[in-house]
């Protein structure tokens, strides 16, 4: 057994059988309040980008529009995480009291569940527990109705945007933005899109006030969050942990005592290499708390026996068949970068080119259209930066 | 209008809210570089080339596809901006098979000049076209789809969903495999393409090209053994001179006549000649359906008729609404009827063999390649048409032939099949056979003359995306006395997207009208997918307006007066719709698939 270090938490997976008591009386609150609460609770959002989620509620309350959306980003697609299934396989009704309170604040009718298609197991389960929610909004007199809509597999229709083109029949290719969800969303209507965890999260926000969860973590990035740990570990698998952890301390915990880096926030995450473990944290960028890390909630350890060069020609590879192909920096820039490392390590190309590689990967985080091409870099940069030799050699 | 202030590369301005930064820069006289962005379509994004900076934001903004908004610093020339800029271009290059030396789009591919401004060296990224396997489809009569020139843009993508509804073209798979697709990968003369060419007049590159017959007709020139005779459309003239550096807005029928000679066609001659001819048998189809229909009541005629000088949309009534082909009327396309007279009134006139006789035509279009191609076009026992050039590629020819166009003095036609009215002129734009035929249909019925004010029927011309006409009818003669009173309801739209509406409302029944003409393209023939590069909205104006000057112009304003039709009838043809015609003139048509 790992030492008891870090700050391990039961807050998102505790049973809690209060659903419907808690949906009523945060119903009975302003709405006002109930968007306070969360701005105070520091909530970000668990998807990956960390917009705050109170400001997002707020803003599509704001706008205007015929009707407007609230979905739940149950699509899941970066390999290795699995939470977003836990949550809704084992506390389904936090989400969907999340959801409804959502809908009371931006004055939504109809919510959907955008659910990954390889869950299509949980599709069942699922649809039972929301036939009893219906039941309860009902009593409430709340017009708000959830339905899931099954995902097509590719990983860029977790994207937002591209989850609502795929949702209105199209191809899963992500927007322009702005117009931003809040403004413009499915169907052009105002939208809230939230990861799953983080409508769980709103939940015990709503339950047990915002103080207690704005004393955990650190500054920006507050709260605990649900990590994915696999990779050179003896014990991987979900955990709940503070936010602001350094990765230090992460690596004592959960690695397998030989670790020479740890992926945070899987391929669109960076690479910290031993020398930065003590002072990275975990946590959203912010001036405050140092070298933090975006993260959606893989963490992936790679000890001394691993190539890094083989981590990310892996990374890479999935990039290039993973990028919708529509933006230029992304579909020709990922088969030049996976290409690139492929040449430097024949010899084919001198070492030099790896600063070009690293400066078309700069290109491409700002001139990307999403945050798939955008995020390229993080890894692509961190792994070549850190781990040059084994790129050449 | 709220207009926003912002501020870019340090010039002040004050814009319109919901302006691009790319037309505010516009309004500054800066230019901003664009691939994916085309005026006549939906804003894309995607290519990337566009990118600005905005000051205190770290990431780089897409300039076609950013609302301004108040108090923005923007900046297009900085050094972050310029190596964007070049890494995108030099992305796309390496993607790209670049072949220019070999390419049709040589000197007019907007990559290839974006790459000579950004001075896209040798020193390159890896060369990604040699790790793929591109195919090259030359099928179709039409057009050559050529992916391993395609950037990705998706205007073609664009144009075929937004201008004409069809979705021949789509965007599949993803990543590196991503490419630009028909249904099933089937070859473009397989799917429900029309062959318009929109998609063709909006490819920035030598991905997507009108196939071309360059060769074939110098080739038939030269052959001593052939007399070639070349026929030039109405919406020839008035673009032709866009690709040979002249200003949009040019008649430039003269020089293109001493140009045809000097490049050494036997006889040069006018489609607009057939296109008065048209208008005869067209006219007295729709008089005799209403006669049909009204006095007659026979359930086997159908109204509303609607035109078939357009091939892309006689292709997309086949596949899309077959049950309405009875609907189309049976003349023949100008191109077509003219095809069919060269290889036997006119072989016989100038006693020349009709094996003997190359029939060339200039078309503002690259589905008249797809429609001399059809199999019914050989009602003169031969290949009516047989070689068909777009407006580009005749001036490529011009061109290669070192005549110096603007120079040229204005010759006239050949005669015979070389006079024709300013209704003939008009059929190159929207609601031009619309109003050519109401000059000649009304005066048939009435024995006056339209009445509008100089013969200009106002009301069909325009822009507007689908346009109503109603003429009433009173006083009409004895043998059209059913006539007398009837609000004769007419329909112009142009775009295939309109065509669709317009199709819709006469299927559901929200429609009774008796006439609608259609032309597949934006604006009509003037904005085919064979004329010169770039055609949008301003230009589309500017080529109407030179049509009407041109009309205006002409001493003979309505088909039936063009004396050369006079004679036709008299010499050869006898009377419209008479055993001729329907020989040469007329044709059927055929249902078609769905994808
Ligand atoms: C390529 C890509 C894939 C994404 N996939 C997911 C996903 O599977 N689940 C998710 O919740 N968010 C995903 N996101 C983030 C969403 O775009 C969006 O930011 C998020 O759903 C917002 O919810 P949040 O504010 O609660 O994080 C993805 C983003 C990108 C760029
Ligand atoms: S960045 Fe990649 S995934 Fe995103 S729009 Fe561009 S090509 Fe598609
Ligand atoms: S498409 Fe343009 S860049 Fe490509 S080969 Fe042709 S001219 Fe050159
Ligand atoms: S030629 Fe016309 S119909 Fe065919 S793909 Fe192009 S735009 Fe579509
Ligand atoms: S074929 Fe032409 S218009 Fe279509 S995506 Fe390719 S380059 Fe763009
Ligand atoms: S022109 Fe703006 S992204 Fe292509």
């Amino acid at each position: 057994m790992p030492k008891k270090n870090l700050k391990r938490l039961d807050l998102i997976f505790k049973n809690e059988h209060d659903g419907e008591k808690v949906l009523m009386k945060t119903l009975a609150r302003p709405a006002q309040e109930i968007v306070n609460y969360l701005i105070i609770s520091g909530l970000k959002g668990r998807g990956g980008a960390g917009y705050p989620t109170g400001l997002k509620w707020k803003l599509a309350s704001e706008a205007e529009g015929e009707m407007k959306y609230v979905i739940c980003n149950a699509d899941e697609g970066e390999p290795g995480t699995f939470k977003d299934r836990e949550i809704l396989s084992q506390v389904p009704n936090k989400v969907l009291v999340g959801m409804a309170v959502c809908a009371k604040i931006i004055g939504a009718h109809q919510g959907f569940i955008y659910l990954r298609g390889e869950y299509k197991f949980l599709l069942q389960q699922l649809n039972d527990v929301i036939d009893d929610f219906h039941v309860w909004t009902n009593k409430m007199g709340m017009d708000f109705r959830v339905n899931i809509f099954l995902g097509s597999g590719a990983y860029i229709c977790g994207e937002e945007t591209a989850l609502f083109e795929s949702m209105e029949g199209f191809r899963g290719e992500p927007r322009n933005k702005p117009p931003f969800p809040t403004q413009a969303g499915y169907r052009g209507m105002p939208t809230v899109i939230n990861n799953v965890e983080t409508l769980a999260h709103a939940f015990s926000i709503f339950k047990y006030g915002p103080e207690m969860f704005k004393d955990l973590g650190v500054q920006d990035s507050r709260g605990s969050k649900v990590f994915s740990v696999s990779g050179d570990t003896p014990i991987p698998g979900i955990y709940e942990l503070e936010f602001g952890m350094s990765v230090q301390k992460f690596v004592e915990d959960f690695g397998d005592g030989d670790a020479k880096a740890v992926q945070v926030g899987g391929a669109a995450g960076f690479c910290v290499p031993r020398k930065k473990f003590v002072n990275t944290k975990i946590g959203y960028q912010g001036k405050l708390t140092g070298e933090s890390l975006p993260t959606g909630g893989s963490m992936m350890i790679f000890n001394s026996s691993r190539s890094m060069y083989n981590v990310l020609h892996n990374y890479l590879d999935f990039f290039v068949e993973e990028s919708c192909g529509q933006c230029t920096p992304c579909r020709v820039g990922t088969q030049q970068l996976l290409l690139g490392i492929e040449a430097v390590k024949k010899g084919e190309r001198s070492s030099d080119y790896l600063n070009r590689l690293l400066d078309l990967a700069e290109n491409m985080r700002v001139t990307a259209k999403c945050g798939l091409g955008q995020s390229v870099a993080n890894s692509f940069s961190s792994i070549v930066e850190n781990f040059k030799e084994e790129m050449i050699y | 209008m709220n207009r926003v202030n912002l501020n870019i590369d340090s010039i002040q301005v004050s814009v319109a809210q919901g302006t691009t930064l790319l037309n505010a820069a516009k309004e500054l006289k800066i230019k901003i570089p664009t691939l994916c962005h085309h005026e006549d379509l939906c804003v894309a994004g995607n290519c990337r080339v566009c990118v600005v900076e905005q000051v205190g934001s770290d990431r780089l903004l897409p300039a076609c596809a950013t609302p301004v908004s108040e108090g923005m610093e923007i900046r297009t020339n900085s050094l972050k901006v310029r190596n964007a800029r070049k890494t995108v271009i030099d992305l796309l290059v390496s993607e790209h098979r670049a072949d220019c030396t070999r390419c049709f789009k040589n000197g007019n591919c907007e990559l290839q000049q974006l790459s000579s401004e950004y001075l896209i060296g040798e020193d390159s990224y890896i060369d990604l076209v040699s790790l793929k396997e591109y195919t090259i489809d030359y099928f179709s009569p039409s057009i050559i789809k050529d992916d391993s020139k395609c950037i990705r843009c998706q205007r073609c993508v664009r144009t075929c969903d937004e201008l004409q509804a069809i979705g021949a073209l789509t965007v599949a798979y993803k990543g590196e495999d991503m490419k630009i697709s028909s249904f099933f990968e089937k070859p473009m003369y397989e799917v429900i393409c029309t062959n318009c060419g929109q998609c063709v007049n909006r490819c920035p590159t030598g991905a997507l090209v009108e196939h071309n017959y360059i060769d074939e007709v110098w080739a038939a020139i030269s052959n001593p053994n052939k007399h070639v005779v070349v026929q030039t459309a109405p919406a020839v003239r008035i673009a032709l001179g866009e690709a040979l550096g002249m200003p949009p807005g040019n008649i430039v029928t003269g020089k293109m006549v001493g140009a045809l000679r000097r490049m050494g066609f036997n006889s040069v001659l006018d489609t607009d000649f057939t296109a008065d001819l048209t208008i005869i048998e067209e006219g007295n189809e729709l008089l005799q359906r209403l006669k049909s229909v009204l006095v007659d009541k026979n359930p086997d005629v159908h109204l509303p008729m609607t035109t078939s000088c357009s091939p892309g949309w006689v292709k997309y009534i086949e596949h899309m609404y077959p049950d309405y082909l009875p609907n189309l009327s049976t003349a023949k396309s100008p191109q077509q009827m003219f095809g069919a007279l060269a290889k036997t009134y006119y072989a016989k006139k100038m006693n020349i063999e009709p094996e003997d006789m190359v029939s060339v035509s200039v078309m503002p279009c690259t589905a008249k390649k797809y429609e001399a191609n059809r199999p019914e076009m050989h009602s003169s026992g031969y290949k009516d048409v047989d070689l068909v050039l777009t407006t580009r590629e005749l001036a490529k020819m011009i061109q290669q032939a070192g005549i110096g166009f603007e120079s040229l003095e204005n010759e006239e036609f050949d005669s015979f099949m070389g006079v024709s009215s300013g209704a003939g002129v008009i059929f190159g734009a929207t609601g031009g056979v619309m109003e050519a035929a109401l000059r000649t249909a009304y005066e048939v019925v009435t024995g006056r003359e339209v009445p509008f004010k100089g013969l200009n029927i106002t009301p069909v011309r325009g822009m507007d995306e689908v346009k109503e006409a109603t003429i009433k009818i009173e006083d009409a003669l004895p043998e059209w006395d059913f006539l007398n009173g009837v609000e004769l309801k007419t329909c112009i739209a142009h775009g295939l997207a309109n065509a669709k509406i317009v199709m819709d409302k006469v299927k559901n029944g929200e429609a009774s009208y008796h006439f609608i003409e259609i032309m597949a393209c934006p604006g009509g023939c003037l904005g085919g997918g064979g004329q010169p590069i770039p055609t949008n909205a301003a230009i589309r104006q500017q080529r109407s307006d030179a049509i009407y000057r041109e009309d205006t112009g002409k001493p003979i304003r309505k088909s039936h007066e063009n004396p050369e039709i006079i004679k036709l009838y008299k010499e050869f043809l006898k009377k419209p719709l008479g055993h001729k015609s329907h020989e040469l003139l007329h044709t059927s048509y055929t249902e078609r698939n769905r994808y």
